[in-house]
């Protein structure tokens, strides 16, 4: 895995797709690749309720990417410094195995450029301090990126806590 | 060298505050203004795509003159003097033959509505509408008739909020950023939402509580709260007794309306109706029911828009924080609103609106807004008088307003029809000339005036040049008052030099503005008193549960419930909404846009669909009173049987809009044109169509 993290916090997400928007628009990408993307799940009626998921599909950025074997010119690359997978589009020849090759979906086609796409956690962007776009402009902040993966625990914690807790006038 | 310019969004009509990032001339990056709370970077999926819109080569690119017959696409390139002259011209004989009058404006509210209103009295015509009252306008009148303000005069503090109850008001697909992150922040801090829909919504999946109401009942189960909520005594009575006006009247008029009675009529439990009840009451005053940003549905809409203001006054969440508040304005903070042009000496006329408001046929909706929707009845039927030309802005009374044929019909009866868009809206392509608007990215535009608990202006300032040969919507309105000898209205010629007319005399200048892209008139949030220093407008000072202005203008302030009518095999009510990757109608073209969602399909229940032998993806034929079309259906079990649905603003007819010409049907095409004589809007649910497969 890459040193980072990219932490979907599904309670707050409204699967509105500003993620999806801004992530081609700052690359720029022709009609097409949506490299990370909401795909909803339901709504279902669970407990008398309607529920419903909005799953986010970006790139898990693998320990071992399948990808980066795959490529048979040496442009899908893990960066050393930080774990993150991207292409070197120079290198990239638009064979596609690559997109063949990944269990998830993440490399894409870009027609335009005739050669492969991915989430590279916006790597300009990570380098000058910044977060990636979609996490950048997400509308409830629901999405998170950070490099202490501890972050997430504690959140997942304190939410647990804070769901049990007995000190809301609400309850019984 | 990247510039970072502050500005506001205008993708749809919430401005939110942004920030963009230029290099080269060009617009690389737009985020949402990091300064103001409740943005903080975040953005909406339109808002994320508005560099997707800017770089399309589909929207208007010059001034257009119409070569063939309305509507039938045939154009030639102007220059800027030959349509603004040809405009002219044509303006000039309509109000030479006439009158002013016979002139009408109309747009979607804008921060430059007062230079088109200025522009409209110079021409002595009363004639300026906004498209309020298609979304808001029983709202409007509801809001004034209990506390003497307008709905834009109120707000809500959803994030101290305790439990906030939504009737189809789908706050997480309508996404105005600051509202849905409010929102978010209570339901984390572990308030309650309860949420009432006919259809299963996104907002649907993130409540405590869900209703799939019967379609067009929601009054009947507001009646049997209000019941439960006087019977048990479950009200504010500190705040009840201080302030509201004709609390008797009230209990004496719901008594008959008990949850048993409800039950029938909504489809909901009696029990669960009183549960929600006495669960509000344990929260009270930060309670909020929402009185609806869209309440145009039913032709008793003011008095649903009423019922929901009177559960709030009774829980007391009235000027409260996690309740309803009254916005206040830079008076308030001790400082001077931004001047508006309309504020100058100008013409009087004594005739009558085209829409008849103000006079004895239509006393109550708000005249600053108008009826959008009696635009073709008046103009079909020469009533009140003969309307001849209409200038229309960033609206489509094509697809915005209902019966399209009916408008149709109309706009054929106009020696002048001029659209100013950015887009190929269909009215855009039904016009005589086509005026291209600057985008928001290209354009600085009027000072923004934010009232609210904290009262702030904000300023749209032009990122870019325009990419195409396009103008500022207040400056071509300066260039035809030009040619109309009523320049003398429009102290300007470019956009700075009328922001600085509008900031003299406040103490900020435009150089203000360039920090944060804001300025504030305070820093602490504003509440009056609310045991002794609620500053209500209605005449008896009071929140008037019996309304003065309902009842001296000849109306009831309780009338009698009527039944929705029986359920039918293959009748249903059509039902319309939005969602978060459009805006109305005017965003189905973005290419970013139209890629995730570039069709609406027809929502119908599962055990309807299946005795009609209807499954997803087949084409079925619906057809109304107005009109008819053919559209793909969606089976599922996540919609009343009574209803279907369909969003709004598809089955655009204007061919160079290429991406969403012909997807999808149009629900303008579908709609009666009924409307609330009361509240004024029209009622956009209470059409009835059939399905069949087509």
């Amino acid at each position: 895995m890459s040193k980072y993290y990219l932490f979907q916090d599904t309670k707050k997400c409204i699967g509105c797709n500003t993620c999806t928007i801004q992530c081609k628009s700052n690359k720029n990408l022709p009609l097409g690749p949506k490299i990370s993307q909401i795909i909803p799940v339901g709504p279902k009626m669970v407990g008398g309720l309607p529920r419903a998921t909005y799953v986010f599909m970006p790139c898990f950025h693998c320990e071992d990417p399948w990808c980066v074997a795959a490529c048979p010119t040496g442009a899908m690359q893990k960066r050393a410094k930080d774990g993150i997978v991207f292409v070197d589009h120079n290198l990239c020849v638009g064979c596609k195995a690559c997109i063949t090759a990944c269990p998830w979906g993440a490399p894409q086609w870009n027609p335009e450029t005739g050669k492969a796409v991915k989430c590279d956690y916006c790597k300009d962007r990570v380098d000058q301090g910044l977060k990636p776009a979609c996490v950048t402009v997400c509308t409830t902040h629901c999405l998170q990126f950070g490099q202490e993966v501890d972050e997430i625990v504690n959140v997942r914690k304190r939410r647990h806590a804070e769901a049990v807790a007995a000190l809301d006038s609400n309850a019984p | 060298m990247t510039q970072s310019i502050y500005s506001l969004c205008f993708m749809c009509s919430v401005r939110c505050p942004i920030r963009v990032e230029v290099k080269d001339g060009q617009v690389k990056w737009i985020e949402g203004n990091p300064h103001v709370a409740g943005m903080e970077g975040s953005l909406c999926p339109k808002g994320a795509a508005g560099i997707s819109m800017q770089y399309d080569a589909q929207r208007v690119q010059s001034p257009m003159i119409r070569d063939g017959e309305r509507g039938e696409g045939k154009w030639r390139k102007a220059s800027w003097d030959e349509a603004l002259d040809y405009v002219a011209e044509k303006l000039k004989t309509v109000i030479d033959t006439y009158g002013g009058h016979s002139v009408v404006l109309g747009e979607r509210a804008n921060l430059a509505t007062h230079v088109s209103k200025t522009f409209l009295k110079a021409i002595e015509s009363p004639n300026h509408f906004t498209h309020d009252a298609l979304c808001k306008g029983s709202v409007n009148t509801a809001c004034r008739s209990l506390f003497g303000y307008t709905d834009a005069q109120m707000g809500m503090d959803y994030k101290n909020a305790r439990h906030v109850v939504l009737y189809g008001r789908n706050m997480f697909e309508a996404v105005s950023v600051k509202e849905v992150n409010s929102l978010m922040g209570a339901l984390s801090k572990g308030a309650k939402l309860t949420y009432i829909d006919p259809r299963v919504t996104v907002t649907a999946t993130k409540a405590h509580r869900y209703w799939m109401i019967r379609p067009g009942t929601d009054l009947a189960l507001n009646y049997a709260l209000m019941h439960v909520i006087l019977d048990e005594r479950l009200y504010d009575s500190a705040f009840v007794d201080r302030w509201v006006e004709g609390l008797a009247d009230l209990q004496d008029f719901v008594r008959p309306y008990t949850p048993e009675w409800a039950e029938k009529e909504t489809g909901v439990a009696a029990d669960e109706i009183r549960d929600l009840a006495r669960e509000l009451s344990k929260v009270k005053p930060a309670v909020i029911f929402h009185y609806g940003y869209r309440g145009a549905h039913h032709a008793h809409e003011v008095y649903l828009r009423r019922s929901i203001l009177i559960l709030n006054s009774l829980m007391g969440s009235i000027e409260t924080p996690g309740g309803l508040f009254f916005k206040k304005g830079p008076g308030a903070a001790g400082g001077k609103p931004a001047r508006k042009l309309t504020e100058q000496e100008l013409p009087k006329t004594d005739q009558p609106r085209f829409d008849k408001v103000g006079t004895k046929d239509f006393p109550l909706p708000d005249s600053a807004h108008g009826v959008a929707q009696m635009l073709a009845p008046a103009i079909l039927n020469e009533d009140p008088y003969p309307v001849k030309a209409l200038i229309i802005n960033r609206l489509d009374p094509l697809k915005s307003i209902p019966d399209t044929n009916q408008m149709k019909e109309a706009l054929n009866k106009l020696d002048l029809v001029v659209a100013v868009d950015v887009n190929y809206s269909d009215l855009a392509w039904y016009a005589d000339v086509i005026l291209p608007e600057s985008t928001y990215l290209e354009r600085t535009d009027c000072v923004q005036q934010a009232n609210g608990l904290k009262p702030q202006m904000f300023l749209r300032r032009q990122a870019v040049g325009p990419r195409y040969d396009t103008r500022e919507y207040s400056v071509i309105m300066r260039q035809l008052a030009e040619r109309m000898g009523i320049e003398k209205y429009f102290p300007y010629t470019t956009m700075d030099e009328l922001v600085d007319w509008q900031l003299e005399g406040t103490g900020f200048t435009l150089k203000d503005f360039e920090a944060k892209g804001f300025v504030a008139y305070g820093k602490s949030q504003i509440f009056w008193d609310r045991l002794e220093g609620l500053k209500l407008k209605t005449p008896s000072g009071k929140i008037e549960f019996r309304s003065s202005l309902l009842e001296n203008a000849g109306y009831k302030s309780f009338p009698a419930y009527t039944p929705v009518p029986e359920d039918q095999k293959d009748v249903f009510r059509l039902v319309v909404g939005r969602v978060a990757l459009h805006t109305h109608v005017s965003t189905q073209n973005v290419p970013y846009l139209n890629e995730l969602f570039s069709e609406n399909v027809l929502w119908i229940n599962s055990a309807k669909a299946a005795a009609l032998g209807i499954g997803t993806d087949d084409l079925v034929e619906v057809k109304s009173k107005a009109g008819s079309g053919v559209i793909k259906a969606y089976v599922t079990d996540m919609i009343h049987p009574e209803a279907v649905f369909m969003v709004h603003g598809f089955g655009h007819e204007a061919k160079l809009a290429a991406r969403c010409y012909n997807k999808g049907v149009s629900d303008s095409v579908l709609q009666e044109n009924i409307t609330d004589r009361v509240g004024g809007s029209p009622a956009l649910h209470d059409t009835f169509v059939t399905v069949k497969a087509a």
